[in-house]
């Protein structure tokens, strides 16, 4: 069975300069699509990604990636909306380059879809009363 | 078939009022008829909520022990300074204040993350707010420096008092250029990649009584979750503008300047707001009723979005340019289906004003008429109507020679 899951990885500084992504494609036949990658001065890098093949293979690779030092979370933890802020204007709901957020069509409410979200942060700073949150 | 305002008022305090809302009116409306419509409904509520840039605070701290003197002094609250140019103790925090080390635009575009406007969604939610403020000293205000911690439950005063809010219709914002811009429209991506609207259409206040024949200085009205009222024509007011067959103007025209009580609203009605790019802002809630006066009132309130058209304006080159070309008109039905057509390019629309809290306002609002709680006033002045020969002006800039 195929499956496909977007994940954020967090590398360990000494990890930074090993071909990571390269042994999941090459020892667990899986296929992968970067969404944002980042390495700060100091800081361990960062990796976003989307990772598709299938169960078995899928379930190695995350076993591997383990094994050598990286940190898995998966996406949707990591981008928060704050209910209490979020006035339901719609000012996200175009800039969103997956349309992730979309309007209930009854009501006029904005909908977040975590599923879609490829935390690009475009929405974070364009929110107007600041309602969207990014936690890596 | 006619009320009085004085008629409707006494239904309210027997608990028999009808009221709906500017949206329940269009069912109404169309099922029943306007006459019909007219003769059982008393009350149409209406509803906004949206970045209102002319907002801003007076505040009456209290004298300190010994005194100092504010006025002519320079005073932050938060760190975002306020107007001191007033008596003693008495100071104006506007909703577009920024904090003097704010990168500002330096690093493009500047976020705005605090300024007035969030300090004043803090203040409603009675939180402490750090005031620093150095003045000049006076024999009888001796002090010269002054840091304390406020709270809204302390001071003497903070009245609300927003000079232009309410626009009766309001521009669609686009970009032609080839590069992202970050306006007061929101971020408007290049070549016509988006866009925003601003009004709630069909529950807007000022579009459901588009001749000022029901709200004018006194009306009583939702104002931030409290109760405030119109104080004046906002500024800007232009009601001689081109309008429909209905009376709905086709552009921005009146406005209302609107005063009440900080002390018994509530901050999720008072939203501190970011616009990138652009600056810091406050979201307020306004809420206005309309008394049925006539079959005509009712026929104004039972406008649709569909019946009101906004202007396609370029924020790029015409609006910072001064140039009055508009790229087309379209309607709020058009514009809440989530795509309009422009220059034959189909363009997704995203609104910066809510329509389901604009929703929440009108039937607030609505309750508390229901339940007695909120009686109507009838104007003590009519706001300038298009017989009042106001225009919008431009500035006329005069060079400053130096003297010879």
């Amino acid at each position: 069975m195929n499956i496909s899951r977007r994940i954020v990885l967090h590398f360990p500084p000494r990890m930074t300069g090993q071909p990571v992504v390269y042994r999941l494609t090459k020892d667990f036949n899986l296929s992968f699509n970067i969404l944002k990658a980042s390495i700060s001065p100091g800081e361990e890098g960062l990796l976003i990604m989307e990772l598709s093949g299938d169960q078995r293979n899928y379930d190695k690779g995350i076993q591997y990636l383990t094994e050598v030092g990286v940190k898995i979370q998966s996406l949707s933890q990591d981008v928060v909306r704050d209910e209490a802020r979020c006035t339901h204007c719609g000012a996200c709901i175009n800039l969103c380059p997956t349309s992730a957020f979309s309007l209930e069509p009854k009501t006029r409410k904005v909908l977040f879809d975590h599923n879609k979200c490829v935390v690009c942060g475009l929405c974070v700073k364009a929110c107007p009363p600041r309602a969207m949150r990014l936690y890596f | 078939m006619s009320k009085t305002i004085a008629e409707i008022n006494e239904k309210i305090k027997k608990g028999k009022a009808v009221v709906v809302t500017a949206e329940e009116v269009l069912d109404i409306a169309r099922k029943k008829g306007i006459s019909k419509a007219a003769e059982e409904i008393d009350v149409v509520t209406t509803g906004t909520f949206s970045p209102m840039c002319s907002s801003g605070v007076f505040l009456n701290i209290g004298h300190a022990k010994p005194r100092i003197k504010l006025g002519g002094g320079k005073v932050y609250l938060n760190d975002v300074p306020v107007y001191t140019g007033l008596a003693a103790v008495d100071v104006f925090l506007g909703a577009t204040a920024l904090p003097e080390d704010d990168p500002k635009n330096k690093i493009y575009p500047g976020e705005f993350r605090y300024g007035g406007g969030h300090v004043i969604e803090e203040l409603v939610a009675a939180k402490d707010i750090r005031l620093e403020a150095v003045a000049y000293g006076t024999d009888c205000y001796p002090r010269k420096k002054l840091e304390t911690w406020i709270n809204l439950k302390d001071i003497n005063n903070a009245i609300l008092f927003n000079v232009r809010n309410a626009y009766q219709n309001y521009e669609v914002g686009v970009n032609l250029s080839d590069r992202t811009i970050y306006t007061y429209m929101g971020v408007l991506k290049p070549e016509l990649g988006n866009a925003n609207y601003a009004t709630s259409g069909q529950l807007s206040p000022l579009l459901n009584d588009p001749y000022y024949k029901t709200i004018g200085i006194g009306t009583k009205i939702f104002l931030g979750g409290g109760i405030g009222y119109v104080a004046w024509h906002g500024t800007q007011h232009n009601p001689n503008v081109l309008r429909g067959d209905n009376g709905v103007p086709e552009e921005g025209a009146g406005t209302l300047s609107l005063i009440g009580d900080l002390k018994q609203m509530k901050p999720e009605w008072l939203i501190g707001t970011s616009m990138l790019g652009y600056g810091c802002t406050l979201t307020v809630g306004i809420g206005v009723p309309i008394p049925i006066l006539s079959e005509e009132i009712l026929r104004y309130t039972a406008v649709t979005d569909a019946d009101i058209f906004a202007p396609i304006i370029d924020f790029s080159e015409a609006y910072p340019q001064m140039k009055p070309d508009i790229l087309g008109h379209v309607s709020y039905a058009e514009l809440k289906s989530g795509h309009i057509a422009i220059q034959g390019k189909d363009v997704p629309t995203a609104s910066l004003s809510s329509y389901p809290k604009a929703v929440e306002i009108a039937n607030t609002l609505k309750n508390w008429i229901q339940k007695g709680k909120f009686l109507l006033t009838a104007p003590v002045a009519p706001l300038p109507d298009i017989e009042s020969g106001i225009t919008f002006k431009p500035l006329k800039e005069r060079p400053i020679m130096e003297q010879e």
